[in-house]
């Protein structure tokens, strides 16, 4: 007997407390013993039972099997979600990273027990080094949003340290992340806002009227959110430097230029990296991620620690005077390590000339999908531009003339098996949906995401309301974007339960 | 085509500014703004007492799409806020012009308002980016 439809939706979204039935238990995960807490203090003690759902073993195994098997993640299936660098994690990395000697490893245990984790990362710090051409490296920031705070903090760090205390404003492009002029808010900084030019290149005279004693320095990505290189990168990086202000690299898009040109060539004085996006650990929902910073000479002794040392054949983590003007401490002991490690074993099984390779193939598949989708009739929103790792097309003439927008497409294309692109970002670009397919999938995926698209493009013309309705083969439907945001419901609580 | 009433002034960030018969300012957001951002879902306003300049971020319009920044439209005091938008911000969609007014200012020079766009500046303005 097939059960219903809708009988067996429900089954797939419950939760697992509301699979419980007071008494059931799994009785071979139990411990055999009680365990004995004497060495608790009472007052530590908790009184009552924490609250465990009480299922059977093979309720949990069903459960947990049944949401993997909802999980729309890079294993399974393009996801081309512009700017998150959403690219394919190769095993060797998670069965290395898993050695029982990294997994056993106390982050508190004597140094000497840790050689091998430590060597990894002091080889880490020199191949992040090496590859951004920069003068220093700190693993320490947990994540992206962390290594840019790092950097601001930084910048703000050397001016104060030499007396000039006036320069408490950060420049940001109109196309930058959203991250960027939070960073500088909880830096205590103010945010000057500068145009993006038609080309999709800073403007450069706003920039020169911006600039001055109180510029503490400039926030760029490059390639830039709108997909672009920014080829006036040298003239911005004189105009900031001159005016007495820093420049800071958001290593969002460093998948673009991986191997080929280097920010520290270019003139930067600081670069987060996110080792969860370029150097392809394992992210989305959340993470843990990796925003190793990099910094120039001048701003070497004000990275947070603690970073790798060498003595002789040995490896230590640096003391406070080896850092002597360090910004602190942002994670308890050296950012996450087993990203740390994956993104070790990703830069070695690279190599260098892999390194290219990455930069060379993530920037030719997102041309070639530009280009197909031009033909397929979608407007980019930089014709004129050659695009990076990700490009950005434009569905405000859908809009206007069938009413279909960006968000029906996102939604549309997960009918079609593939993962929505970011879309209303940037936020310059109306009805933009901004694309990175990244270096790691073949022709045959890109050509399948183009005749998705097509499809949909025909339908917003001649069905309008299919493409307004969808998703139409996932366990939810069209949600109730307002509602959702308006009424977070997050937590299951006792109360609750059925 | 979004609605444009004649008789407000407009600012180049889509705010519109009505002025009372006391030399007060109502400020809000257009509808074109307000449909270009989508459903809004949170709203904060400015606190009563605060001075801003001209240009300055004073409020947040918070929409399932993206978090945009309200601009003061002139220098100005705030003299009354519309706080009670953060729980119905629906309001700025279903009435823009009405229900939805976010600030009340005192403007430090009542003249600024003159270099506010009117409705043909502001069409022209909208016309020119094409939406």
């Amino acid at each position: 007997m097939h059960r219903p439809v809708n009988e067996n939706w429900k089954q797939t979204t419950m939760l697992i407390f509301e699979h419980a039935r007071q008494g059931r238990r799994a009785y071979a995960q139990a411990p055999a013993e009680k365990p004995a807490f004497d060495d608790i203090p009472e007052q530590f003690r908790r009184k009552a039972p924490p609250e465990l759902p009480a299922v059977s073993e093979l309720q949990v195994v069903r459960h947990y099997t049944r949401l993997s098997q909802k999980n729309f993640s890079i294993d399974t299936n393009f996801y081309p979600l512009g700017s998150c660098t959403m690219k394919y994690n190769p095993r060797a990395c998670n069965t290395l990273a898993m050695l029982p000697g990294f997994l056993a490893r106390h982050p508190l245990g004597p140094v000497d027990h840790g050689q091998g984790f430590l060597e990894c990362m002091y080889e880490l710090q020199d191949i992040l080094q090496e590859v951004t051409g920069m003068a220093g490296v700190s693993l320490t920031p947990m994540a992206g949003a962390q290594g840019e705070f790092a950097g601001v903090a930084m910048i703000k760090a050397y001016h104060e340290s030499r007396g000039d205390h006036e320069r408490d404003e950060i420049i940001v492009p109109d196309a930058a992340h959203g991250t960027n002029p939070a960073t500088a808010v909880m830096c205590g900084c103010k945010v000057r806002e500068i145009p993006t030019g038609k080309d999709g290149d800073v403007d450069l005279e706003a920039l020169r009227a911006v600039v001055g004693p109180k510029t503490a320095g400039i926030m760029l990505t490059n390639p830039s959110t709108v997909g672009v290189f920014d080829r006036k990168i040298e003239e911005m990086s004189k105009i900031v430097h001159e005016a007495g202000g820093l420049l800071y690299y958001d290593g969002a898009n460093l998948n673009a230029i991986l191997g080929k040109v280097r920010p520290g060539d270019m003139g930067f004085d600081v670069i987060h990296m996110n080792l969860h996006k370029t150097f392809s650990t394992p992210h989305g929902g959340g993470g843990p991620g990796s925003g190793a910073i990099g910094v120039s000479k001048r701003l070497k002794p004000f990275m947070p620690g603690p970073i790798v040392m060498k003595d002789g054949d040995g490896f230590r983590w640096s003391n406070r005077d080896e850092l002597p003007n360090s910004i602190g401490r942002l994670s308890a002991f050296m950012g996450n390590a087993g990203v740390l490690l994956r993104a070790y074993i990703y830069a070695r099984l690279l190599g260098r000339s892999g390194m290219q390779r990455v930069g060379e193939y993530a920037t030719l598949n997102a041309n070639y999908l530009m280009v197909k989708l031009r033909e397929a009739g979608f407007d980019l929103a930089y014709p004129e531009r050659r695009a990076s790792h990700e490009f950005i097309v434009t569905l405000k003439r859908q809009a206007k003339e069938t009413g279909v927008i960006a968000t029906d497409y996102a939604k549309r294309l997960l009918d079609f098996g593939f993962h929505a692109p970011t879309m209303y970002f940037p936020l310059l670009v109306p009805e933009c949906l901004l694309i990175e397919p990244t270096e790691s999938e073949p022709k045959e995926e890109l050509d399948g995401f183009v005749e998705a698209m097509a499809t949909i493009n025909r339908e917003a013309e001649t069905e309008p309301q299919t493409v307004k309705g969808a998703p139409y083969t996932l366990p939810v439907k069209r949600l109730d974007d307002v509602k959702a945001a308006k009424e977070l419901d997050l937590a299951w609580r006792k109360a609750n339960a059925a | 085509m979004s609605n444009v009433p004649a008789e407000l002034k407009y600012s180049k960030n889509h705010e519109w500014v009505r002025v009372e018969d006391d030399g007060s300012l109502t400020v809000g957001i257009t509808d074109h703004a307000q449909a270009a951002l989508g459903d809004l879902v949170y709203v904060e306003a400015p606190e009563v007492g605060e001075s801003y300049g001209a240009g300055d971020a004073c409020a947040v319009v918070e929409s399932v799409k993206a978090a945009s920044d309200v601009y003061s439209p002139v220098a100005g005091e705030v003299i009354e806020s519309h706080e009670s938008l953060a729980d119905e911000p629906e309001h700025v969609n279903e009435d823009p012009y009405g229900e939805g007014w976010i600030f009340r200012l005192r403007p430090d020079k009542p003249e600024d308002v003159d270099a506010l766009l009117d409705v043909d500046g502001y069409q022209k303005m909208l016309e020119e980016e094409d939406v």
